[in-house]
């Protein structure tokens, strides 16, 4: 899980462009030039993966050495003495980067990476204004298989930081390479298209690509065409990671842009109604927190894994069908804000349930594929018409010319908008375990809990676990981001090793705020401080326990009558089916 | 520990005993079963049997003369050994019953006689001293042709396993690198690697578990020295492997061999079960404690996987890719366990070297270069075959002597050395000693020893552009300047072919030899351009009148040529208009006939018809 272990590590003494500096033996080249403020171009170096040094295009001259060294994958010695920027590196740089874009589509104006491409970035760094070599187009026809992402080969570069992800951290292994040379294919695994293999739909790859090779599937011209038709009432649920990611993209801080802020800006875009995803997700805990309990003091299947995450939903179903039992049985958030939509609130609305397009707006992308899952439509009606990523949102409100920051508040729409801090907490990686303990402790124990922050559970470490002693009820809990991390927990389970009540996972790293539909990131460094602008908006709720929160509390009242009852059975709770026939 | 002293002599005796009977002796590497060395056996066995005939046959590997193949030995107590060579079935018959069942051999067909203490034969060649043989020295191939591979007994007569008994009795592991350290012994695979350090390396490397992996993946086109000594003396490898096994602290060995060479995995694979049955190899081997196995795995013939990295990731399953370097092999290697990897040759080398001494080996050859090399001579040579020679021979003694220089008469032009990574080196160049460094400096390399001799026909863009062809499409595609670079480089070469080339061609050309020479991530493609760069360093002028003059100065370039009838020479025959496919020749009978050259597909079938020498090329 972590690798490496820290060694001591002496200051060594390299020159570099003629500057003297001194850095710890060990540091790579890459790393010691931005040490000395001299940038290394990289395509395939990625700062959370291994170094694969395929792409060549960080070479550096080092004295001594016939041949130029990769910067990434070559460790400074003592007085070492390297040159970046010498005619023969910048010779070989810009023969690379030529060569790479003449075997690459010249259409960045139409790419959906434009602006944000890695390789237009160095082309225009390196004034590559024109290619020696003819333009090579293989004209691969596009993959469009998968709900929630799109592959197209012909911008693929083979850097393999979607392999590496895939493989690595997410043992998922939808991605590999195919036939050699100059004709070599990242492609599915197994299958002609992505959604044949094991894809889980966590959209990592998207992040992990430096081109337009892989991008999310994008509706944005559908959810105009719906906002413009006279006859459908849009409706929309916001989950609690985009806020931040959204102000990112606004080039603001992540506490600056507020969720009233967003609200009106969502009613700009055409959106009729906007309510909140963090509804639901306190309603989740109101419903796991129970049937954790019950499986407890009934003996039934422990421990019990969230099933937020729709990733690692299917990753369950395709790797350990024969461990579905430990999956809980409620839906998403999302799923269960859209269930509720077309019943309970068109009845509280007075709407008819035909007339509302439910849209969620998500962090992720496999939240699309969970939206048109078949058993996702317990209203009578698909439960939820339309998923809509972060990234597509910005991309609406750039087009639409709309800046949220730039907006006075408004109040989200009342029956589903209310939230606590504990709903916030469910971007994070270890959020559902919190707000989960947060409710369960008050249930068991009766008394209100003080010390509302569980920091065990708290940041980017990939596995973290906590023991709560609930009057003598001794709960031990779990809670690990990505795949691989999630892998090792479900082998002790099938082993019956597992010394866990509960355990929560989250595909992306550091959970939703990471998630696959959120703008481009580039480092898990990024991704952590989304967590911590997660934690800022938790502490300023004033209500910050689930079932805290009076909708809720009304909801059960008025329409649910208690928890895991009839109707929660009905439109909260599913069921998970082996998804291995194809693979 | 046991000794394999007492079982050596039985066997010298039961071996020796044979040599009182008529023993015929068939050359069965791949090389003799492809020129028909099999038939040959056939018909030899059928007539003996037939004839109730009392003569032993015996099949072994190849002796190196691929130009005499097939070849057949026959062996008559109190005679020299007769070498037959260039025979056909119903001709091995006739000597047969002359040689063996009348006594008079047939000079005509005898390629040389090996008298081995016996008095030699008139006016017949002795093997020692005809010029193919000559200059060679038999490190490697000495029992090459000699022993029945498949016969653990007879490389246990001939020394076998003496080396590596020597080693577990009376030397430590210390001492067995540091004798293959004193012997000079470079990796004999390309890029020459002094095998006592890469030993040493391993041998330091913290571990329980150690691998030691020979790389048995020889792909350059042209080049078969390792088959031969898998084929010919497979013990000499699994002792060589052995004694590295014991030196670094391994216990397990893999022989990655390409897929290509059944012969060899076949006999690969009776070997490694008579040397366990034998306690040669195993666990305990000999009672001394120490235990080693060797497994087979079969290359599925990616010509990258005779890169080290790429050849570890194959035996793992995972694809063939090379990885970057550190950590080597030595540190992390097969598994991630520390490993030893060289190729056939160099683990071939050891037995000799601890047997004999690291000053004996290293009083053979150069300063840095130690020891004898196998090459394989191929081309437009008049003895085509393998050679092992004293490092330091002049190339052209290779050429020659021992090949015997250009076939029909015609002008040496170059020889390519190292294959598709080496370069090749011109006329002027041809006294330069054969040594790693030497041929570096020249632009080429000394490679796994492929050796292609070309002659004055030969087009040395092409001969660049064939090269590149062969990279381009074994380049794995993991780094961008070799799998985009080698592309763009063999259509530029392409385009100089078809007469398309310009100046501005020449410079990208270099510019793309500079960069993915310098950039690359494995030897592959670090060395993918030196056929380009050596042919432009040595034969420029041929590039440029591709370029500027739209000519191919040797012919070869079809998109160049002109195919032209002489008036004067032609005699109106007709034949060349009647082969012509295109119907692009026209003339009456008995007056000069012409050819239309923009029907011209210069397929050159009218010049090869021409009885006259009327029709000509340029």
């Amino acid at each position: 899980m972590d690798r490496g272990t820290v060694k001591e590590m002496s200051e060594i003494t390299v020159m570099i462009n003629g500057i003297k500096t001194i850095i710890p033996e060990g540091t790579s080249i890459l790393h010691t030039a931005q040490a000395a403020g001299i940038k290394i171009p990289t395509l395939c170096f990625h700062p959370d993966q291994e170094i694969k040094a395929n792409c060549r295009i960080c070479v550096v001259e080092v004295e001594g050495q016939k041949n130029l060294i990769p910067a990434c994958a070559t460790a400074v010695n003592e007085g070492m003495v390297i040159n970046t920027a010498t005619p023969r590196v910048l010779e070989a740089r810009r023969m690379i980067l030529e060569l790479i874009l003449a075997h690459h589509p010249q259409d960045c104006l139409h790419c959906v990476r434009s602006g944000s491409c890695e390789l237009q970035q160095l082309a225009a760094e390196y004034d590559v204004r024109f290619n020696r070599f003819p333009l090579e187009d293989a004209h691969l026809p596009l993959d469009y298989s998968s709900p929630s992402i799109v592959r197209d080969s012909n911008k693929c570069i083979l850097c393999g930081r979607c392999i590496e992800f895939c493989t690595s951290k997410q043992t998922v292994n939808a991605l590999g390479l195919a036939h050699r040379g100059f004709d070599s294919q990242v492609v599915p695994s197994i299958g002609q298209e992505l959604f044949e293999s094991p894809c889980v739909m966590c959209g990592q790859c998207i992040h992990a690509c430096p081109v337009g090779a892989i991008s999310g599937r994008e509706q944005t011209d559908e959810f105009m065409a719906a906002a413009a038709d006279p006859d459908k009432i849009v409706v929309t649920q916001i989950a609690p990671a985009v806020r931040l990611a959204i102000a990112e993209a606004f080039g603001a801080d992540r506490d600056q842009l507020q969720m009233g802020q967003l609200a009106s800006a969502l009613r700009m875009l055409g959106f009729n109604h906007v309510l909140n995803t963090n509804f639901a997700a306190d309603l989740t805990i109101m419903e796991e927190s129970q049937e954790l309990l019950e499986r407890i003091s009934n003996g039934g299947v422990l421990p019990m894994f969230t099933s937020c995450c729709p990733a690692w939903v299917r990753f369950t179903e395709v790797f350990y069908p024969d461990q579905l039992d430990h999956l809980s049985t409620c839906k998403s958030p999302q799923q269960m804000f859209g269930a509720l939509v077309k019943t309970y609130w068109a009845e509280r609305m007075n709407i008819s349930p035909d007339k509302i397009f439910s849209v969620s707006i998500m962090p992720c992308t496999a939240k699309k594929y969970e939206a048109v899952r078949p058993e996702m439509t317990d209203s009578d009606y698909s439960d939820v018409d339309m998923v809509l990523t972060t990234r597509e949102i910005v991309r609406l409100l750039q087009m639409t010319g709309i800046n949220p920051l730039k907006l006075e508040e408004t109040e989200f729409d009342p029956w589903m908008g209310e939230y606590t801090g504990s709903a916030v907490l469910f971007g994070a990686s270890g959020g559902v375990m919190e707000a989960a303990l947060r409710t369960v402790y008050e249930k068991v124990t009766g008394r209100v809990l003080e010390k509302l922050d569980f920091s065990d559970v708290r940041g980017m470490a990939g596995l973290k676990e906590a023991t709560v002693d609930m009057d003598g009820t001794i709960v031990k809990v779990a809670a690990a981001h990505t795949l691989g991390n999630a892998r090792a927990l479900m082998d002790e389970v099938a082993a019956g090793k597992s010394p866990y009540h509960f355990i929560e996972i989250m595909a992306c790293p550091g959970g939703c705020i990471g998630g696959g539909g959120q703008p481009i990131t580039r480092s898990n460094e990024q991704r952590a401080q989304r967590m911590e602008a997660i934690y800022v908006e938790d502490r300023s709720k004033i209500l910050r326990k689930s079932h805290e929160n009076h909708e809720i509390q009304m909801l059960y009242e008025e329409f649910l009558q208690e928890t895991l009852g009839h109707r929660s059975h009905e439109l909260l709770h599913t069921k998970y089916t082996l998804k291995r026939k194809n693979i | 520990m046991h000794s394999l002293n007492e079982m050596r002599k039985q066997f010298q005796n039961a071996y020796d005993e044979s040599k009182n009977r008529i023993k015929v002796v068939f050359g069965l590497g791949t090389c003799g079963i492809a020129a028909g060395g099999e038939k040959i056996w056939d018909a030899v066995s059928s007539y003996i049997d037939t004839h109730g005939l009392d003569i032993d046959m015996m099949s072994t590997g190849c002796i190196g003369m691929c130009y005499a193949e097939p070849l057949m030995e026959v062996h008559m107590p109190g005679e020299p050994r007769f070498i037959y060579g260039n025979l056909k079935p119903e001709v091995a018959i006739d000597i047969l019953k002359k040689h063996l069942v009348e006594g008079n051999p047939s000079p005509e067909y005898i390629v040389a006689q090996d008298p081995r203490g016996y008095e030699a034969a008139a006016n017949i060649e002795k093997l020692e001293e005809i010029p193919f043989y000559k200059a060679q020295v038999k490190n490697v191939l000495g029992r090459c042709g000699i022993i029945d591979p498949d016969q653990i007994v007879h490389y246990i007569v001939f020394d076998g396993y003496e080396a590596l008994e020597k080693a577990l009795s009376s030397m430590t592991p210390a001492e067995v690198i540091q004798e293959i350290s004193q012997s000079g012994l470079r990796g004999r695979g390309g890029g020459g690697f002094p095998a006592g350090r890469k030993w040493e390396a391993a041998y330091k490397s913290p571990g329980n578990k150690k691998y030691v992996v020979c790389n048995a993946d020889e792909g350059d086109p042209g080049a078969f020295m390792d088959r031969s000594v898998l084929e010919g003396d497979p013990h000499a490898l699994l002792e060589g492997m052995a004694i590295c096994g014991y030196a670094i602290g391994a216990d397990e060995g893999y022989i990655y061999v390409r897929a290509e060479y059944p012969l060899a995995i076949k006999r690969l694979k009776k070997a490694i079960r008579d040397a366990e049955s034998m306690g040669i190899l195993g666990n305990n081997i000999l009672g001394s404690g120490f235990s080693f196995k060797i497994q087979i795995a079969a290359g599925a013939g990616a010509f990258v996987c005779g890169e080290e990295t790429a050849l570890m990731h194959s035996i793992e399953g995972k694809r063939g890719m090379p990885r970057v370097r550190p950590p080597y092999p030595a540190q992390s290697g097969l598994w991630g366990k520390p490993t030893n990897i060289n190729n056939v040759e160099t683990y071939a080398n050891v037995p000799v070297i601890i047997r004999q001494g690291a000053d004996w080996f290293a009083g053979m050859g150069t300063e840095n270069s130690k020891g004898s090399k196998v090459f394989a001579l191929t081309g437009k040579i008049n003895r085509t075959g393998l050679a092992e020679v004293p490092i330091g021979i002049s190339l052209r003694d290779i050429v020659f002597n021992v090949g015997g220089g250009i076939q029909n008469g015609k002008h040496y032009k170059a020889v390519q050395i190292g294959g598709p990574s080496g370069g090749c080196i011109p006329e002027s160049l041809l006294d330069t000693p054969v040594d790693y460094d030497s041929l570096i400096k020249l632009g080429a390399m000394m490679g796994s020893g492929g050796l292609v001799v070309m002659d004055e026909d030969t087009c040395m863009v092409d001969v660049a552009r064939y090269f590149l062809h062969f990279t381009q499409e074994e380049s794995c595609g993991k780094c961008a300047p070799c799998r985009e670079g080698t592309m763009r480089m063999l259509q530029i070469l392409n385009k100089i072919c078809d007469g398309k080339g310009t100046p501005e061609d020449l410079d990208t050309l270099e510019s793309l030899c500079r960069v993915v020479q310098s950039t690359s991530l494995c030897g592959l493609g670090q060395s993918a351009p030196n056929p380009v760069l050596a042919t432009l360093r040595y034969f420029r002028p041929e590039y440029e009148a591709h370029i500027y003059d739209k000519k191919c100065p040797a012919g070869v370039c079809v998109e160049l040529l002109d195919i032209k009838i002489d008036a004067d020479k032609c005699k109106g025959c007709t034949i060349c208009a009647d082969v012509c496919p295109v119907g692009a020749i026209s003339g009456e009978r008995k007056k000069p006939h012409v050819i239309d050259s923009d029907k011209c597909i210069k397929c050159q079938a009218c010049m090869v018809k021409c009885k006259f020498g009327a029709i000509s090329k340029g």
